[in-house]
């Protein structure tokens, strides 16, 4: 046998230690796979069986808080026009319906709050119906709580891409910084190892593991929630491998300098807090201002959280995420070209 | 994986292969040897034959110089000590030599190449041993050995070089469940991987029990013995380093003070025993200093300390003088002059402040 066919490739071992690292941590293990579970359970709880919206609404005569009583969204309370307007003032109430001079009505509420212009349309529908009002069109509404629309189905991927970019910068920034400290990183540096080679290792030994978190978290969705995977199962693991990847390059890039546990942990939050707030995570981003949402939507974890929708919720493509994918993708090549740029060696 | 078939008594290298897998270990050794000095004929310039090289080396750290003006040369095929207290600049040092710090300025040459221009090969044929390494907790003594295999172009089998440094019994155990002499053996082992040509290590010993110590000194002289390759290492012990090596460069305040073989630089003093003793306050020490072959007579921490060059004629007279004097003796220590002594006669200081 000659020396060559035997000889272990540097990349696979280096590979093998994160793994074993990793696996070898049973409170890592823990964090990375039940924290997503029990986050999306606990939202899951809080959002799944609520009965439709009701408002509070007062009103301070009985013949108005009778009027508002017709409309079944409205949960109508009577003060007294003081009691009223404390209620009002503390947000018991969305809004307070008055008699204005000459038999009119007005509603006092804050215009700003959803709930308060919501409340406003139904007060005002209520009174004019009360009043003897007919609606030229007659109405139906069919309310639309199927999987794939609901705040959990929305939820799920927004957890799947949070877990991804969570454990890939946290794992890999730690491992990093915590070689350093040891010297092992300067004992690998002084063999004959090729330094890219330590680096991609990070990346794959993700890709051991993202399975098995993706299926969790996946898994998870579709058995309690029924959350469901529309598109291609390739396409979504393709999605997910670049993803996961790309936070990796980051979480390299992250600890290319930083000698402590303390330094490299302030530069992750200074990355992540802004994406867990930005990218749509637990709301749609699309409620940030015009202005920003370019920005919004360079940033890594908006991309893969919106890729996972689409494929998800929608059915979509690749080719349809495509802009998404051209995002993560050039995340992917800065951060890895500049964490080998910029790498402390030792 | 398939495990190749481990060769007689340790190593079979890549020039052993080229001559038949299972050449028998003196046939190796022999091999060993002249291969290496082919080596050093084919690789290094002629005008070279120093295994390394250090010229004019100047190392500063903020405003502390580590390193000032450091001449070295290493001849291949031996063991050499940098021995020195703490401070004295020898990590600085070696970690130049070993293309890991960047000097400010000066020289270095190492198997006739520099590290700006051949990192790359004289990595493949260099095994270094760092002060402080924690290897990784998690993985097994043959998991980490194979992780470092797998970086070096030739040496030998994983489980050779386990079988090596005595840690075939722990090759399935977790590298944090291993001892600190345990610890220093597979620090050591992973140095070896590579069948390097010139071995670099840095206080292998330091923080070891005494038995843990004279284990790898064991193996360290076994490396010597068969393999024949340089050795460049690093001290504070002046026992490894009289043990050890060859020739011993001794080092204060980043510069070398003193450079010769172990017996040279002991004999360089012109001191061959001590004797050290302790007695009562009226003891005349002037009288000490008449007795034939008693030189130097010094009081350090309450006890007398004296230079003697025959310690069977000395002792007696000193005896004979105690009795003459009626001062009664309390302790009595005699030893041969070491490299402590040395360093103790060149700088006024210890080479350990414990």
């Amino acid at each position: 046998m000659t020396e060559a066919s035997h000889r272990d490739h540097p990349l696979v071992q280096l590979t093998l230690m994160r793994f074993r690292e990793f696996w070898r941590e049973p409170e890592a293990l823990f964090w990375t796979f039940a924290f997503p579970i029990i986050l999306a359970v606990a939202l899951g709880i809080a959002f799944r069986n609520r009965p439709a919206e009701v408002l509070k609404v007062a009103a301070v005569t009985p013949e108005l808080a009778q009027a508002l009583r017709q409309e079944k969204q409205l949960d109508v309370q009577q003060f007294s026009a003081a009691a009223g307007a404390e209620a009002l003032r503390t947000g018991k109430v969305a809004l307070l319906a008055e008699p204005g001079p000459g038999g009119t009505a007005v509603y006092r509420y804050d215009d700003t709050n959803p709930e308060g212009r919501a409340a406003r349309m139904l007060a005002d529908a209520a009174v004019q119906r009360a009043a003897g009002r007919v609606d030229p069109v007659p109405a139906r509404d069919q309310i639309l709580r199927e999987p794939g629309s609901r705040y959990i189905d929305f939820l799920i991927p927004g957890l799947l891409g949070l877990g991804m970019m969570s454990n890939a910068v946290w794992l890999t920034s730690f491992a990093i910084v915590d070689a350093r400290r040891k010297n092992l990183m300067k004992r690998l540096v002084a063999t004959p190892m090729p330094r890219q080679y330590y680096l991609l290792s990070f990346l794959l030994s993700r890709l051991f593991l993202l399975f098995v978190e993706v299926g969790v978290t996946l898994g998870f969705g579709a058995l309690v929630f029924g959350v469901p995977v529309r598109g291609s199962l390739l396409d979504l693991a393709a999605l997910c491998v670049l993803a996961s990847f790309s936070f990796c390059a980051l979480g390299l890039l992250l600890a290319s300098r930083a000698r402590t546990i303390e330094g490299v942990s302030g530069l992750m939050n200074l990355t992540q807090v802004p994406m867990w707030i930005f990218s749509g995570v637990f709301f749609s981003a699309q409620r940030f201002p015009d202005a920003v949402q370019p920005l919004i939507k360079a940033l890594p974890l908006t991309a893969v959280i919106d890729a996972l929708r689409t494929n998800m919720l929608q059915g979509g493509s690749l080719a349809q995420v495509a802009p998404q994918v051209g995002v993560l993708g050039a995340w992917l090549i800065v951060c890895f070209g500049l964490a080998l740029k910029l790498f402390r060696w030792r | 994986m398939a495990q190749r078939e481990i060769g007689p008594a340790g190593w079979s290298n890549q020039q052993g292969q080229a001559q038949g897998e299972n050449a028998s270990a003196t046939h190796d050794q022999s091999l060993a040897q002249r291969e290496f000095r082919r080596a050093i004929l084919e690789h290094m310039p002629a005008s070279t034959t120093a295994a390394l090289r250090v010229r004019g080396l100047r190392k500063s750290y903020k405003d502390v110089v580590a390193i000032d003006g450091l001449e070295l040369e290493v001849r291949p095929g031996e063991c050499f000590g940098l021995l020195g207290p703490n401070g004295a600049g020898k990590t600085t040092t070696i970690e130049i030599c070993e293309g890991l710090t960047r000097a400010d300025s000066g020289e270095v040459e190492v198997l006739g190449m520099h590290w700006d221009s051949h990192a790359g090969p004289l990595r493949q044929r260099l095994g270094i041993q760092l002060q402080e390494t924690q290897l990784s907790d998690k993985l097994t003594v043959f998991e980490t050995l194979r992780l470092f295999r797998s970086f070096y172009r030739q040496g030998p089998e994983v489980s050779e070089v386990i079988a090596l440094v005595q840690l075939e019994e722990k090759a399935k155990s977790r590298v944090g469940s291993l001892s600190g002499g345990q610890k220093q053996r597979l620090a050591l082992a992973c140095a070896l991987v590579g069948d390097p040509e010139f071995l670099f290590l840095d206080e292998p010993t330091t923080g070891l029990d005494p038995q843990a110590r004279r284990q790898l000194w064991d193996l360290i002289e076994q490396f010597k013995r068969t393999r024949r390759r340089t050795i460049l290492l690093t001290t504070h012990y002046m026992e490894e380093a009289e043990r050890l090596c060859d020739r011993v460069a001794i080092m204060d305040h980043g510069k070398v003070i003193a450079l010769g073989t172990p017996r040279e630089l002991i004999a360089s003093i012109g001191i061959e025993h001590l004797v050290e003793f302790s007695a009562g306050e009226a003891l005349d020490a002037s009288a000490l200093a008449r007795i034939e072959g008693i030189r130097d007579v010094r009081i350090e921490n309450g006890n007398i300390l004296m230079q003697v060059t025959a310690l069977h004629r000395a002792v007696p007279a000193l005896l004979d003088e105690l009795g003459r004097q009626g001062v009664p003796l309390t302790e009595l220590r005699t030893h041969s002059a070491s490299l402590e002594d040395v360093f103790v006669a060149l700088t006024g200081r210890h080479l350990r402040d414990d």
